[in-house]
């Protein structure tokens, strides 16, 4: 049974490709691409590769996303004076910086954040499209819409960090750069900026969502792993006529801490957290700034921090 | 003649795994050799931690031990002279020698030996010409160093008149910064914009450089704090929002990208100044914090008065590359990296000369 125990897939199915379903109305056509397999492929998931349905709003999104894209790349060029070496040297420190402060929610010119302004433009209504696109494609397969609203969650921050709060704050200088490094220096600088971050309470809840996320995917990943010799892999039949997969992974859970998930409840569990973590890290950055200010403070007020009272004596430790 | 048959034969009767063992043997015996290697010659990367604060704060100065016992071939290299002590009819250095500006009142003896350690302090090599050229007289002003050289004679002896709080008790002297070189390392020019076809905020940050500690923060740091008098504070200390001329995102990344300079300049962390729970609260930083600040008033003062001025004195390829303009000091043009410049070593003792900008007092 050795097989099961490898990072990589060791099953692969490769046959005659398999084009998907068709409604008897001609959905089919507008699925492109030859199909074909790929066995790299196959060792992290499924060997066939395409069709592909682009449809009207996956269109829109490509065309758009690429636009925005280029801009992006484009003007980190641009700003190197044209240089592909100093571009490729550069290239994880530049960036395409959001207007200055000086222009609020004015249009700047273009070397000053205009583009950045255009650019964002063309990535939100890619970003919507791909949306859409996520919506109608489970509607059209008779699905839930899970998968769309757990993006839509993340498009919740997203559309916090540029488009909400900048407005809220009466200036796009408070938008996040599109670059690297500066992403991360504007991370950084926002926590600074205000307070300390880590005292800002949906902050923290995003953080134990976060982690709790990563805590979950492991245990699920290796519980099902751990059963796949017994079919355990199987999870859709297995949620129906729970096995004895089900079983023995259920058993492990409940004899090692008392409580177990269900094969159902387990993906429940899963996307939650991962759906909670942007949402309320989308709180925690939407309200900062715009009702508090001061994180460290706010916290010292509401006996979340602690005060320290006559000092710490760091004299006392003068190198 | 040879049966060399045998081997091969031995071996397919023999069918042995013989890369399970390998492996494993050479994975355990490479992880005791490695283990082996750093208990017996040590860790290459040891650390150890300067602790600022009491326990339980996380006030601490982490330094590779290697680092911090690095012999610095610069402060082996220093020489330094006693004074003599000046007594009653000693000839005095304007009387003997013409166009004494600074200094005029020391006597002969101290002056000379003042321009005998000047010269080995920064111009060990080219001599006293690099100052005085061929001028046999001393007298003429007609080398930019020596008019630069007399101006930062008059910069040394403010830094230590004015500014105790920052350099007592080791005090400075040309050599703090000049470390046996004409021209002091790490000084710097201004280079932003760094970014072409931009403007604004945009063009001076997003570019790896020196002065931004190869950061993609904003590169004007220096530029806005230390010679100009940009607000370094950015933060509210109203809880509540109010938003009424408190400082954006841009300003925290420049005021970090002059925190990430001051760091590295000196060779510690934020936590050497600062309780970074609350990096703005004077009540929960460091003595160290005050003693930067004094610093910063006095790099000010050092790059506006004495060094800025000095613009037209210099030859073209001494100025700046970008903005023609002149070479200006900072934190890292005195402590190369170091918390105490040399260690801490007493630079001012032996020069009371260059102590006060009046009449030097000798003991």
């Amino acid at each position: 049974m050795i097989e099961y125990q490898n990072i990589f897939n060791q099953v692969q199915v490769q046959g005659p490709a398999e084009l998907g379903i068709t409604n008897g109305k001609g959905i089919e056509k507008e699925r492109g691409g030859t199909p074909f397999f790929s066995k790299i492929m196959g060792w992290i998931g499924n060997a066939q590769i395409g069709p592909i349905h682009l449809g009207f709003f996956g269109l829109i999104s490509v065309i758009t996303g690429t636009l925005a894209f280029n801009i992006i790349g484009l003007n980190m060029l641009a700003q190197v004076g044209w240089s592909f070496p100093e571009f490729l040297r550069q290239g994880f420190w530049l960036a395409l910086e959001p207007p200055g402060p000086e222009w609020g929610l004015r249009m700047p010119p273009l070397d000053q954040g205009g583009w950045y302004i255009i650019c964002s433009f063309f990535l939100l209504i890619s970003v919507l499209s791909w949306w859409v696109r996520s919506y109608v494609r489970a509607s059209e397969l008779k699905m839930g819409k899970h998968v769309a609203w757990a993006f839509a969650a993340a498009i919740w921050l997203f559309l916090v960090l540029g488009l909400f709060r900048p407005v809220l704050m009466g200036s796009w200088s408070e938008a996040v750069p599109y670059g690297i490094f500066p992403h991360l220096d504007w991370t950084t600088a926002f926590s600074i900026r205000y307070g300390n971050l880590y005292y800002n309470p949906f902050h923290a809840l995003s953080i134990v969502f976060l982690y709790g996320s990563v805590l979950l995917f492991a245990m699920h990943g290796a519980t099902i792993l751990a059963v796949s010799r017994l079919g355990g892999d199987r999870e859709l039949e297995q949620i129906f006529d729970r096995g004895t997969a089900s079983e023995r992974a259920a058993l492990f859970w409940r004899w090692t801490m008392g409580f177990n998930a269900t094969m159902e409840g387990i993906h429940r569990w899963a996307w939650w957290f991962a759906v909670l973590t942007p949402i309320t890290g989308g709180i925690g950055i939407l309200i900062t700034g715009t009702l508090v200010d001061n994180w460290y403070l706010w916290a010292i007020e509401h006996s979340f921090a602690p005060a320290y009272e006559g000092g710490y004596g760091y004299e006392a430790y003068t190198p | 003649m040879f049966d060399l048959d045998w081997f091969p034969k031995w071996n397919r009767e023999n069918p042995k795994d013989v890369f399970g063992p390998a492996i494993i043997i050479g994975a355990v015996g490479g992880a005791v050799l490695v283990a082996a290697l750093i208990i017996t010659w040590g860790n290459p990367a040891e650390t150890s931690t300067m602790q600022t604060g009491p326990r339980g704060s996380g006030m601490g100065v982490v330094e590779l031990v290697a680092n911090r016992e690095a012999v610095d071939p610069t402060v082996e290299a220093y020489t330094s002279d006693a004074p003599y002590a000046p007594e009653e009819g000693d000839a005095l250095a304007k009387d003997v020698y013409k166009n004494v500006q600074v200094l005029g009142d020391v006597t002969e003896d101290n002056f000379d030996r003042m321009m005998a350690s000047i010269t080995a302090w920064v111009s060990p090599d080219e001599g006293c010409a690099y100052c005085h050229g061929d001028d046999e007289t001393y007298a003429k002003d007609d080398l930019y160093t020596k008019v630069v050289a007399r101006r930062m004679i008059q910069m040394t002896q403010l830094i230590n008149e004015e500014y105790e709080g920052h350099v007592a008790p080791a005090g400075v002297n040309c050599y703090t910064c000049h470390r046996g070189e004409a021209i002091p390392s790490d000084i710097w020019f201004k280079r932003s914009p760094v970014l072409q076809n931009v403007s604004g905020w945009s063009a001076n940050q997003n570019f790896a450089t020196l002065q931004s500690s190869s950061t993609s923060l904003p590169t004007d740091a220096l530029e806005q704090y230390l010679l100009g008098d940009e607000t370094i504070s950015v933060h509210d200390l109203e809880p509540r929002a109010s938003n009424e001329g408190t400082a954006a995102i841009q300003n925290a990344e420049r005021t970090y990208s002059l925190m990430n300079y001051y760091a590295n300049s000196l060779g510690v962390n934020c936590t050497f100044c600062h309780n970074t729970r609350a990096f703005y609260d004077g009540e929960q930083v460091t003595p160290q914090w005050a003693v930067a600040n004094e610093a910063r008033a006095m790099v000010q003062d050092i790059n506006n008065d004495y060094l800025v001025p000095l613009k037209d004195a210099y030859p073209a390829n001494r100025l700046g590359p970008r903005h023609s303009d002149a070479p200006k000091a900072a934190c890292k043009t005195c402590h190369k990296g170091v918390y105490k410049p040399l260690g801490g070593m007493d630079m001012i003792s032996d020069w009371p000369e260059l102590a006060t900008t009046e009449t030097p007092v000798y003991e």
